[in-house]
């Protein structure tokens, strides 16, 4: 990137913002309407704080289907299903 | 490639961990979880490079939890830039324009993380 980085300027600042609003599913569902900054970092930490929720979560289910499953047998299957998505 | 990486690391897991508890798994393909991601993004990112250090030094991953909003009155008031400067790996060092940048990139290799741990349940699930 540039080494303009001493002088962050407006456009910039609101170009970022709106990439955070379209990524944060609460405030993309307000169709961009200008949402507070506050309000926008707050939505922000939420939505990380579950992403790290649903990492745990998920990390425990795998666990326990682990427990009960060969997944090598399952390998095809995985592999399929990535490629779907 | 993140797919690839979590994937080898789920088998080897399932492979050496027969007398490990069922709570020492699940910290290591959590682990694993983020290390995937780390190495996706690779150095480009300062949060990937933040969690690679992390990982390396074999430290507890841990990011700070909030507890119900209830629980703590005094955080509505607090600077949410700061709460978000604990969650993003490497936060603390950034200022406000790179902390937004880089919470942009963290977020989306975050969900995509989640969505191949899903997947992947999915699958073994079927």
């Amino acid at each position: 990137m540039s080494g303009r980085r001493s002088r962050i300027s407006e456009e910039e600042i609101k170009e970022l913002i709106s990439k955070l609003q379209f990524l944060l599913p609460e405030t993309r569902r307000q169709g961009g309407s200008r949402a507070s900054a506050a309000k926008l970092l707050q939505e922000t930490c939420n939505y990380i704080e579950r992403l790290h929720r649903d990492v745990d979560d998920l990390s425990d289910r795998l666990t326990e289907l682990m427990a009960t499953m060969d997944i090598s047998s399952a390998q095809a299957e995985i592999v399929r299903s990535l490629l779907r998505s | 490639m993140m797919a690839c990486h979590f994937l080898r690391a789920l088998f080897r897991i399932q492979q050496t961990s027969t007398s490990s508890s069922s709570s020492g798994r699940s910290r290591r393909i959590r682990r694993a979880a983020y290390a995937s991601m780390a190495y996706s993004a690779g150095t480009r990112r300062a949060w990937s490079r933040a969690l690679l250090r992390k990982l390396r030094s074999r430290a507890r991953l841990r990011f700070p939890r909030r507890l119900s909003r209830a629980a703590t009155p005094q955080r509505r008031d607090m600077d949410q830039a700061q709460v978000l400067r604990k969650l993003v790996p490497g936060g603390p060092s950034m200022d406000d324009c790179k902390l937004l940048e880089e919470t942009a990139d963290y977020i989306r290799c975050l969900t995509t993380q989640v969505r191949l741990m899903q997947t992947v349940m999915d699958s073994i699930s079927s």
